[in-house]
């Protein structure tokens, strides 16, 4: 019911995007010889929340983790395909990794502030270590991220606590605040409720909800309510396939596919 | 019933026996530590006074003198010893940890443990060859240089557990950021590890700081003030070393306050680093 009432922004029918951020085209990826990404073309709509569902191991993360090239750090990860973030080949010679992640940012399924850090020095750490100096410009970016992030009231008077006191809610959003604080244009979220309670999550959920107007967010979720809530899209994975992608009330209420439908009603996964 | 009672019996007979087992083993590992410095510490303790960490040695016969050059010899030597080991064996360690193909890897593991077995004299000889024949002199450079190769597998090692133990969920949360893979390296992994890389290099501080053998055809030892590196300097292990096998009981008096020093100095080091490991379970490293 809620989520009728959120999604005006997109198209209820199956038309194409009116933007893309992302246009993934013939995806593919292997770990060694074992094919986890298999041929995968989609494109990911601008400030809207694209939801990516599909049982365990049905390559949910490695699809996410490829849009900001996090598996430049596993040896023996091959990646086939084109993906265009605004037209630019993330994956051609000529683009720095480090330039491709500032661009799209990253929330983790474990909540992961520095632990040797505070809870300010976690939000702009990211601006620290990118060279920015000025003291004046990081406290803006410290406050502006936290408040967008939800978490600035909680926190404005502990700012020089440990970011690993916080309750796990609480870190997770310090982690979103710390992806913001570099000002990405995606933002990527690998299961980023599924460690919470859920009150927590549903902060988090609000959260996502609110930061689609200036960012375009791709959420991996295994839990199905959640991605009905939240997304505007939907994109369901199965072995390494992208099965189905479309709108997410049409995802639900009308899937095209029978595995979409199976997987959705609760009949395997 | 009966034999249940008998069984019970035994059973709390056979466990009281390897209770006490354990109990003499745990008391006969420590017993020697006791008895070491229990004997230090009765034979040398009347020869630690003030002259023994502020004056030269004397010559032969004369009563008193001390060790302060010794003591500050090692001192330096350490410091230039840290200055090859340190930096080689932590940017060695964490190549080890986070570059470096597994096989490459393995090898070079593999070679560090190797070295870390190497008998410490081996090293003298090394760098008196390599160094004290091509100069033609004994000198601090060459000891200080034996101890720091000694330092290097045993940071190397040490360094390379601690920044395996930082959790991946870091290095990924940095590089998201779009930090680059050498500042998450240094600002993220290395900042996390460095209580454990602290850690380790005071353990080889301490370790080196007790060593003899490598000191004997390097640094040489020497009676008086030297603050040249290039010329022979006295070490703490090297005049206790020369004053033990003396045959002058004033001499044995000091190789034992000597040797109470150097063994209460490397005591304060491993507390340093119980203090600093305290807690370690509950952090990350």
């Amino acid at each position: 019911m809620e989520r009728v009432d959120r999604s005006s922004e997109p198209p209820s029918t199956g038309e194409p995007a009116p933007a893309c951020t992302f246009q993934v085209q013939s995806l593919s990826i292997w770990y060694g010889e074992k094919r986890a990404i298999d041929n995968v073309s989609m494109d990911v709509a601008s400030n809207a929340v694209t939801a990516i569902i599909g049982p365990s191991g049905c390559g949910k993360s490695t699809f996410i983790r490829a849009l900001n090239r996090m598996h430049d750090l596993v040896p023996k990860t091959r990646v086939e395909g084109k993906v265009l973030l605004q037209g630019d080949d993330l994956y051609s010679g000529s683009i720095d990794p480090a330039i491709v992640r500032r661009r799209v940012g990253m929330v983790f399924q474990k909540s992961n502030p520095f632990p040797t850090m505070t809870i300010g020095e976690n939000v702009v750490i990211g601006l620290r270590l990118n060279g920015i100096r000025d003291q004046k410009f990081l406290n803006e970016r410290l406050e502006k991220s936290l408040q967008m992030a939800a978490l600035w009231d909680e926190v404005k008077d502990d700012l020089h606590k440990p970011g690993t006191s916080l309750s796990g809610g609480q870190q997770q959003r310090l982690c979103i605040a710390r992806a913001l604080a570099v000002e990405p244009e995606v933002l990527l979220m690998d299961e980023p409720c599924s460690a919470l309670d859920p009150i927590a999550t549903a902060k988090i959920e609000e959260l996502i909800y609110e930061l689609k107007s200036k960012y375009t967010i791709v959420t991996v979720t295994h839990n199905m309510q959640q991605a009905g809530r939240i997304s505007d899209y939907t994109a369901f994975f199965y072995l390494g396939k992208l099965i189905e992608f479309g709108p997410t009330t049409k995802i639900f209420t009308n899937p095209s596919d029978r595995q979409t439908e199976d997987y959705i009603t609760g009949r395997f996964g | 019933m009966q034999s249940g009672k008998a069984n019970h019996l035994w059973r709390k007979i056979k466990s009281a026996a390897a209770s006490a087992v354990a109990f003499i083993s745990a008391v006969l590992v420590i017993a020697p530590l006791g008895l070491v410095f229990f004997h230090l510490l009765v034979n040398g303790i009347t020869s630690v006074n003030w002259d023994f960490f502020t004056k030269l040695p004397v010559p032969v016969g004369e009563i008193g003198g001390g060790m302060a050059n010794a003591i500050v010899g090692s001192l330096e030597l350490l410091a230039f010893a840290s200055m090859i080991g340190i930096p080689i064996g932590v940017l060695g360690g964490v190549y080890l940890a986070e570059y470096g193909s597994a096989r490459i890897n393995s090898i070079l593991r593999f070679l560090a443990d190797v070295l870390n077995g190497i008998p410490s004299i081996t090293w003298g000889v090394v760098v008196y060859g390599l160094i004290v024949l091509r100069f033609k002199s004994f000198s601090a450079y060459a000891g200080g240089l034996a101890l720091g190769l000694i330092m290097i597998p045993l940071i190397l090692r040490t360094t390379e557990e601690v920044v395996l133990l930082v959790p991946n969920g870091y290095r990924e949360a940095a590089l998201a950021l779009g930090v680059s893979r050498w500042k998450t390296i240094v600002h993220i992994v290395m900042k996390t590890a460095s209580k454990g890389i602290i850690t380790g290099i005071l353990l080889a501080l301490a370790r080196v700081g007790g060593e003899t053998a490598p000191l004997l055809f390097t640094a040489f030892g020497n009676r008086f003030w030297n603050h040249n590196l290039s010329e022979p300097i006295a070490a703490l292990p090297l005049q206790i070393f020369t004053y033990a096998i003396s045959p002058y009981d004033d001499w044995h008096r000091q190789a034992w306050a000597g040797a109470l020093v150097l063994v209460t100095g490397i005591f304060c080091v491993n507390v340093m680093v119980r203090i600093l490991t305290r807690g370690r379970a509950a952090s990350v490293v």
